[in-house]
């Protein structure tokens, strides 16, 4: 599905679940298992910035999280340029952690708030590398500036930043290791909308200047189309559709797409909403998944067929894949 | 009071808090009218006092260190300084609100039923069983599927996106004539949204309710408003027409909100038309245009002179002059891109 077939990915995961178990019972027939990740395969190519959305509870967050293995993965094989980790120890993961780090949605909630900017960042250093005092508070000021702060702010307090700062922070210390694979789960979701632009020009920055590979998580579908090469499209805990970001939002064949891309509303009014798709009802509850098509209970194409067999995500050329039986626009 | 007079006119609207950092100003001096049946949108970021305002309207700022001034009209009455009694006959039954979170505004202990028929009894002298009856008829013209079941059930049975439903019901009940709305799609999915914001649309045509909605989302706007205002700093800085500010807006700070949001058609642009900097500390504003030091365009004279919202029905308060902003604002299908 890629251009260049002998190019190996930086990370791949095959059949991944995640399952939680709820509702703590004494009674085996009550214990209840949620499909949070359910058997999704996933290349990520060096280099790319793959986009994942979906609505919330559709296992996005949970799927970034096991990507770098930050949660214990229930089943299925994660690969790192060739190396399987998927049951690596903490301890084996830790040199791979410099190469795969993360950057979460509520930055405050990511730093701790009574330690001082610089040594939160100068964190990474400790562990992995062993520079002198002076060398240390180099990097760190290095890193400051180039997330567009001051190296004066080191010596500043978590809440002494606003959000967006806040989130430059967190991005600094991700970078701190020059990592390949930056995972960001909802970077910009906390911010508002002028600051959002600002992190997502410096998150293409970034990625231009070091050679990153980002795997970018969001609900909001204008952002991903904005940072992201390649798109997937999740739905309770599957993928449904992927493929490049320009295509896919461009013509969606997954009828979720088509609705999900539909519903954004767009802040312009010469352009007359071609007959807009609307969803009827909710979001099922993942507990208790539809049979078939996860989709099928709100989608307009289905039949019943797809009440009944459950669709594979297939190829359907251009290095695009779909899990309908009926695909729109085909 | 006429058949066309507004429904609502604020004039200079001031609400301050005083702080340990000294007086923080929240909302500086707002003046805005909603007439009947009018859907106004409010635009702005956090910290712009687009929902102290609203807060204000509502006579829900009580906190001792809070000063409201100015004048709030509506339907010909004064309702600043109004005793509270006499804003209770107004408020939930004429005037009525919709927050971002609907589990702020429903108790987890009662049924969603009896919480809309307790708000119904609290402006109407009717039966509980009527009362009931009016729950599951509100409850089916916001869209709830099985109205007579879910009128039994408890908020946590339900979705957030029902959950919301269920708040604009309870805001409906006592056919109220403003409907003023805090974000009220902020915290559902997109495709939930999108069912929310056509029942507001529809609350116009079927329940007759104007609507003030206070959103960050232009999208929304967009989708749902006859009027907009922009707030920056706890003042407008921009109002007209919606066609017309989404066509040709008038202030550098509405153009760079639209240089902010990605395009959802056409080509990708290589970098957002981001607003540099950071909104103004409340308790520390500039002493000229709120907006200046973020501002491309800012010349000295902004820096110490607060500018005025100038202008016919498309107003914006910005020192340079309309036919410069004019020429600066170029018109993009979708938006309109900051240029410098």
């Amino acid at each position: 599905m890629n251009a260049m077939p002998r190019e190996q990915p930086l990370l791949r995961a095959g059949d991944l679940s995640k399952r939680y178990s709820v509702g703590r019972s004494i009674f085996p027939a009550q214990r209840r298992t949620v499909h949070a990740v359910d058997t999704v395969s996933l290349d990520i190519w060096p280099g790319e910035t793959l986009g994942i959305v979906g609505e919330s509870g559709c296992g996005k967050s949970t799927l970034g999280r096991c990507l770098v293995r930050l949660t214990e993965i229930s089943s299925g094989s994660l690969e790192f340029e060739g190396r399987d980790i998927t049951d690596a120890s903490q301890r084996q993961l830790r040199p791979l952690r410099r190469q795969m780090q993360m950057v979460f949605q509520d930055p405050s909630a990511s730093l701790n708030p009574r330690r001082r900017v610089g040594d939160l960042l100068a964190d990474p250093f400790r562990i992995h590398e062993r520079l002198s005092a002076s060398e240390m508070a180099d990097r760190v000021a290095e890193l400051l500036r180039r997330v567009d702060l001051s190296p004066q702010h080191a010596s500043r307090y978590p809440h002494e930043f606003s959000g967006g700062q806040r989130q430059r922070i967190g991005i600094a210390r991700a970078l701190a290791l020059r990592p390949r694979l930056i995972v960001a789960d909802e970077p910009v979701s906390a911010l508002d909308v002028s600051i959002q632009a600002q992190i997502v020009n410096l998150l293409a920055d970034l990625r231009e200047e070091f050679n990153l590979t980002y795997v970018f998580i969001a609900h909001d579908l204008s952002v991903v189309r904005q940072i992201s090469t390649r798109v997937a499209v999740m739905y309770l805990g599957s993928i449904v559709e992927s493929g490049p970001t320009d295509e896919v939002f461009a013509a969606p064949r997954h009828h979720y797409t088509a609705a999900l891309r539909s519903a954004v509303p767009i802040p312009s009014i010469d352009r007359a909403r071609r007959g807009r798709l609307v969803l009827k009802g909710d979001l099922p509850s993942p507990m208790n998944p539809p049979s078939g098509c996860r989709f099928h209970t709100r989608c307009p194409a289905a039949t019943p067929t797809c009440r009944s067999e459950r669709p594979l995500l297939q190829s359907i050329g251009e290095g695009r894949l779909v899990a309908c039986h009926h695909p729109a626009g085909g | 009071m006429s058949a066309d007079a507004p429904l609502l006119v604020v004039k200079d609207l001031t609400v301050s808090f005083r702080s340990d950092e000294g007086l923080v100003r929240a909302v500086g001096g707002v003046s805005f009218a909603v007439e009947q049946r009018e859907i106004v949108g409010v635009v702005g970021e956090s910290g712009s006092g687009k929902s102290q305002t609203l807060l204000a309207i509502m006579g829900l700022i009580d906190s001792p260190n809070a000063i409201v001034s100015g004048s709030i009209r509506f339907m010909g009455q004064e309702l600043i300084g109004l005793k509270r009694r006499a804003l209770d006959a107004i408020r939930g039954r004429q005037i009525a609100m919709i927050f971002q979170d609907p589990m702020s505004a429903l108790t987890p202990v009662h049924t969603v039923g009896n919480q809309i028929g307790e708000q119904v009894r609290a402006h109407e002298k009717v039966s509980a069983k009527a009362a009931r009856a009016r729950a599951v008829q509100l409850l089916d013209a916001v869209g709830i599927a099985n109205p007579d079941r879910v009128v039994d059930g408890y908020p946590h049975q339900l979705s957030g996106g029902m959950r919301q439903r269920a708040v604009i019901a309870m805001a409906l009940s006592c056919n109220p004539v403003l409907l003023v709305a805090d974000e009220p799609t902020t915290a559902l999915d997109v495709t939930v949204q999108a069912q929310i914001l056509e029942l507001i649309g529809r609350l116009r045509d079927q329940f007759g309710s104007a609507v003030i909605l206070v959103t960050h989302d232009l999208g929304v706007v967009a989708e749902v408003a006859d009027r907009v205002l922009v707030m920056y700093g706890g003042r407008f800085v921009e109002e007209g027409g919606k066609s017309s500010v989404f066509r040709a807006p008038l202030h550098p700070y509405t153009w760079g909100l639209f240089g902010s949001i990605p395009p959802m058609e056409g080509p990708r642009p290589a970098r957002l038309a981001a607003i540099p900097g950071i909104p103004p500390s409340l308790s520390n504003l500039p002493k000229g245009c709120a907006f200046g030091p973020r501002c491309a365009f800012r010349h000295d004279a902004c820096l110490v002179q607060l500018p005025i919202m100038r202008g016919e029905s498309h107003r914006a308060a910005c020192l340079l002059p309309e036919a410069t902003r004019r020429q600066f604002a170029v018109q993009r299908p979708g938006g309109v891109e900051m240029q410098r």
